[in-house]
This record gives structure tokens, sequence and C-alpha cells, in this order.
């Protein structure tokens, strides 16, 4: 009888400690997850309040986070010198081209990666990685050169064609996987295909499919998380390039360039071309970049958030392997 | 249709023209807008350039933008020290946050979507021009030298540590300097995370679960399945780590090679720079691949 309650008592007192355990891991979960996602939204959240504060708030030592006199005229000020509405649809047009180009070349050279065994495979993936380790500046002159005089490397006759200020540096190089990052796309991409089953493909050559009937409609349905990755990164990642829209494309057309110039832009319409007194120092100078970048990240996050939803799905799948 | 029939003959075929077609644009790429601009600039590390009106001129001037690199101009030197320290003292960190936030991230509780979406913001807000505007940023530097101030680096938090006599000083100073440090390797360990979190996910839980019929604790296998079943990833985001540090563009050394092409001593001494460092990161990926590459587990 004695025993039975003593097992009565351990068996409670397990349960009880399993329990408290559980309560103790998730607690301490909890901490962890929100001091992290505290610093990460730190920078957006004191972008985006800082971008509503007047001049006055910002000198006020007792305004931290909420506005007290709220203004949008930072945001008129620095829509209308970024010349928002133009360098926007330039930006968009150009990122929508040059990321969906990068995806289906670099979809299509990570699926030849994975799947096609001949010679010369390693050294045309060791090449993939190369691209991927020398840093842009080392061949950004060069590049700039042959697209300034491009005669397809003496095939065409003349002094060339001038290729700077338009599109075609950018077609160019994304269509053949040599854009900004590509070479991580194509090393995502064809790690996304290894994890696929062979004998998808299989079945559909035995059913008489030939080699782009197998890729374009068996393989890329399934491989649509990767598709997701790879455009929202190609996205974002030309979405804020400056130094190859700089390079290729020159003047103040886009937005990153427009960011960078701002600040300096609207001090000198309100100063008239005078020196900046104190009010418009350095602390309005960040308060108007705040503001521009914030105009400059808006469209991308609200593409994340269309989109995230695919993105996680897709990392629980995407068997992005060694 | 005569195509179509030269396609379907046999497998080895299928595998050999499917291979050459499918990666047949990245090689014309790499050869017209990769290895002839790489040649070239390596060519012109060795010239003096002057642009003309059609086109441009060189004057072979053999190794002395490189000369001129090292020995005379200091920046280089101290420059590429400094890019160098930087990433050994991050890379570690970054690692094991990413590790630690992606095994948080693979548990199961409420709210796990949101918490994914957040960590991986920053791989949409910290890029390119952005992150550049931020380096320069008044408030920000403002906030990061009282940050130094407010946080574990406080001189008598120091004095304190540096008097027990723990610890050696420079392991101190490392310490102090990661704590300093969070913001940072936590906004750059974005793409991290979702290797390290793809790699979790692609371990069976058959294993676990064989693992925990046999007696294992959690804690071992932890060490014995999830450590080598995701090692090669380590490799793999320790090379994204170091590639990523050595060339993003608010990288010290970067930014020096950028300004020397258009100021100074021009194009040549600029392309000098960029191949050593190159030569440099090429040395340092070769070194790590050689000593990680026996610890890591493959599967297959």
């Amino acid at each position: 009888m004695k025993r039975a309650i003593v097992l009565d008592f351990v068996k409670d007192n397990v349960l009880v400690r399993e329990k408290i355990k559980k309560w103790l891991i998730s607690i301490i979960r909890a901490v962890l997850l929100i001091g992290i996602s505290y610093i990460i939204l730190l920078p957006l959240i004191t972008k985006f309040s800082n971008s509503f504060m007047s001049v006055r708030d910002l000198y006020d030592q007792t305004v931290k986070w909420i506005p007290r006199n709220i203004t949008t005229e930072h945001y008129r000020l620095v829509w209308k010198h970024m010349k928002y509405p133009v360098t926007f649809f330039n930006t968009f047009l150009l990122t929508t081209v040059v990321s969906l180009l990068q995806l289906f070349s670099c979809t299509v050279i990570g699926y030849g990666l994975a799947r096609f065994d001949f010679r010369g495979k390693n050294l045309i993936f060791a090449l993939v990685i190369l691209t991927l380790i020398v840093p842009p500046q080392m061949i950004l002159i060069p590049l700039y050169l042959n697209f300034r005089f491009f005669d397809l490397y003496g095939l065409l006759p003349g002094t060339g064609f001038n290729l700077i200020g338009t599109y075609w540096p950018f077609i160019l190089t994304s269509i053949t996987g040599n854009g900004l990052k590509n070479g991580l796309f194509i090393y995502i991409m064809r790690q996304f295909f290894k994890g696929m089953p062979r004998e998808l493909e299989e079945a559909g050559y035995i059913d008489g499919a030939g080699l782009f009937r197998a890729f374009f409609s068996i393989m890329l349905p399934g491989a649509i998380p990767g598709l997701v990755i790879i455009f929202l990164f190609s996205f974002v990642w030309q979405w804020n390039d400056y130094i190859f829209i700089t390079l290729f494309m020159g003047g103040g057309a886009f937005l990153p360039q427009a960011l960078e110039l701002v600040a300096n832009n609207v001090i000198i319409e309100i100063t008239g071309g005078a020196a900046p007194t104190e009010m418009q120092g350095d602390q309005y100078t960040s308060l108007l970049n705040n503001t521009g970048m914030i105009l400059v990240i808006a469209p991308l996050l609200i593409l994340y958030a269309f989109m995230q939803r695919y993105f996680i799905e897709s990392v629980e799948r995407s068997g992005i392997v060694g | 249709m005569k195509l179509n029939k030269r396609f379907r003959v046999t497998v080895e075929n299928r595998g050999k023209i499917g291979g050459y077609l499918f990666t047949l644009p990245f090689v014309v790429g790499f050869i017209l807008f990769f290895l002839y601009p790489f040649v070239q600039s390596i060519i012109f590390s060795l010239n003096k350039l002057s642009l003309t009106t059609e086109g441009y001129e060189l004057e072979f001037v053999r190794f002395d933008n490189y000369y001129y690199s090292i020995f005379t101009n200091t920046e280089f030197n101290q420059a590429f020290v400094e890019t160098i320290t930087e990433m050994v003292i991050d890379l570690p960190l970054i690692l094991a946050f990413s590790f630690f936030a992606a095994i948080l991230l693979n548990q199961k509780f409420k709210g796990r979507a949101l918490a994914r979406v957040i960590f991986f913001l920053p791989v949409i807000y910290s890029a390119g021009v952005v992150l550049k505007m931020e380096q320069n940023d008044f408030v920000t530097q403002l906030m990061k030298e009282s940050n130094i101030n407010f946080m574990f680096s406080g001189e008598a938090l120091q004095v304190l540590l540096k008097q027990t006599k723990f610890l050696p000083d420079a392991m101190i100073t490392y310490v102090l300097k990661a704590v300093d440090n969070i913001p940072v390797i936590i906004r750059s360990s974005g793409i991290q995370i979702l290797v390290f979190l793809a790699g979790l996910q692609s371990i069976p839980v058959s294993v676990y679960e064989a693992a925990e019929v046999e007696g294992a604790s959690g804690w071992e296998s932890f060490w014995l399945i999830t450590l080598p079943m995701i090692s090669p990833l380590i490799l793999t985001n320790i090379v994204y780590t170091v590639v990523d540090k050595l060339t993003r563009a608010d990288n010290e050394l970067v930014l020096l090679i950028k300004d020397t092409a258009f100021t100074g001593r021009g194009y040549g001494v600029s392309t000098a720079m960029a191949t050593m460092y190159f030569a440099a990161i090429a040395v340092i990926l070769g070194i790590i691949f050689k000593v990680f590459s026996r610890y890591v587990f493959y599967r297959e």
C-alpha cells in the first residue's frame, strides 16, 4: 500500500518536472526569439518613425520613438527630388526583366549541372564557383570598356557599338547566368534539382518526352519553391544594386542613384545654395536618407509579404544540401 | 522532327547532349563576360591605362603597380589586414549564430512562421545601396558609438574582467568585440540560416526515432546525428560567409580598390590590388577546403 503511494508520488513528480522543463524551454525560446526579432526590426522601426518626425522633434531629446508633430513633409520633398514615379518605374522595369532572365538561365544551367553526366561537368561547376569568389570590382572596368566599344571581341566590324546606357549589358550577362550573384543561384538550383527523384524524368522519357519536354513540364513544376527563392533574391539584389547600374547606366534615372543624391538635393532646394544651418545639418540629412530608404525598401517589403508564404514553404522543401 | 529523333537516341547520348545544351549559355557568357574581362584586368594591372576618344591606350610598366600598392601605398596593406581580421572574427560568430537560429526556427512552436519571416528580413533590407547608405549615415554612426559605451565593452567592465585574470586579455577583447557586434552578426546571417534550416529539414525523422529507440538522449543525437548530417552545409556556409564578407561592397578593401580606380594612380594600381586580393581570397578558400573537408561527412 505504502509502496503504491510512493510510486504514485514519483510518477507525479516526474510529470511535474517534465511540465516545468517544457515551460522553461518555451519561455527561454520566446525571450530569445523576441530579442533577436527586436534587433532585426530595430533599424526598420527607427527609420519609419524617424521619417515622420518634424525637424523640431528631431532635436528634442524627449522624443525617441513616437513623433510629437507628425509630418509628411519629408516624404513630399524626397518623393519630388527622387522623381519617385519615374525612377521607380525605371528600376521596376529593369529589375523585372533582369530577374526573369536570371531566373530562367540559372534554372536551366543548374538543371544541366545537376542531372546530366558529361565530360567537363565538374570543370563547369568549378567555373560557376569562380565567378562567385572574384570580387566584381576586379572586372568592372574591362567589362565597362567591352560594352562601351562592343564589337564581340573583334567579330563585328568597326570600333563597335556603344551599349552603355542601354539594357543590353544587363540582358547579355543575365541570360548567360553571369549576372550579379548568379553563381549562387546556379548553385542553389543545382542542389535543388539534385534533391528531386530521378524516376520523375525517367518516367517522362519512357512515355516519349524529349529533353525539353521533360525539363519544362515535369521538372520545372516540381521546382517552383526553388524558383521562388531565386526570383526573390535576384529581384532584391538587382533592385538595391548601385555598382553595375552606375557603371552601365550612368545618370540618375534609377532608385539607388536617386537615393544617394536625394538628401543633398533637398537641402540645396531649402537653402537655395547657401551653407546649411544647424537645423539642416547631419541629423536632417540622415532623416532625409531614412525617408528615401523607406521609399526604396517599401516595394521589396511588399513583394516579400506576398511571397513569404511560398518562400517559407520552399525552405521546408528546398533541400539546399551540400 | 529530325532534331527530335536525334535527341531520343540513347540514354548516354541524352546525358551528353543534354548536359552541353543546358550549360552552354553559361560557358558562352563565362568566356565573354567573365574570363575575357578577367584576363584583361590582369593585363591592365601590368600597364598604365589612359582613355582616349577611340578607346584606351596601354603602356607596359611591368610590376610597377604591384610594387606601388604594396610598398609605396600604405593604405592597401592596412585595409587588407583589417578586412581579413574582421572576417576571421566574424566568421565563427555568424556560423554559430545561424546554426543556433536554424535549430530554433526548426522547432515547433506558436508563431513559427512569423519568426521565420522576421529572421529572413535582413536579406531584404540589408543589401546594396541601403547597406552603403547606412555605413555613411550620421545617426547610425552615432548609435554605434553610443552602443559601444552602453554595451559590455564599457571601460569599467573591461577593467574589471581584465583584473580578475580568469581569461587571457586577447580572449576578453574578442568576447567584448563579439558582444558589440551582435546586431551586425544577426543581420548578416540571413542566407546562412536559410541553408542550415533547409539542411535540418532534410534529415529524415526516422534516424532520430531509431536513435531514441536505442536509448540515445537528445544531447547525444545532436552530436552524433545532427552535426555529422549537417557538416557539408557547415562547409557551404563557411565558404559563403567568407566570400560574402570579403567581396561585399561595404568592405574596406573593396572600397579602396574602387576609389583607387577613379582617382589618384588610376586603374592599373586598382587592378593590381584587386588581383592580389583575389589571389588571397582563393588561397584562403583553398586552405578552408583542405582543413574542413576532412571533417565533412557525406551521406552518399
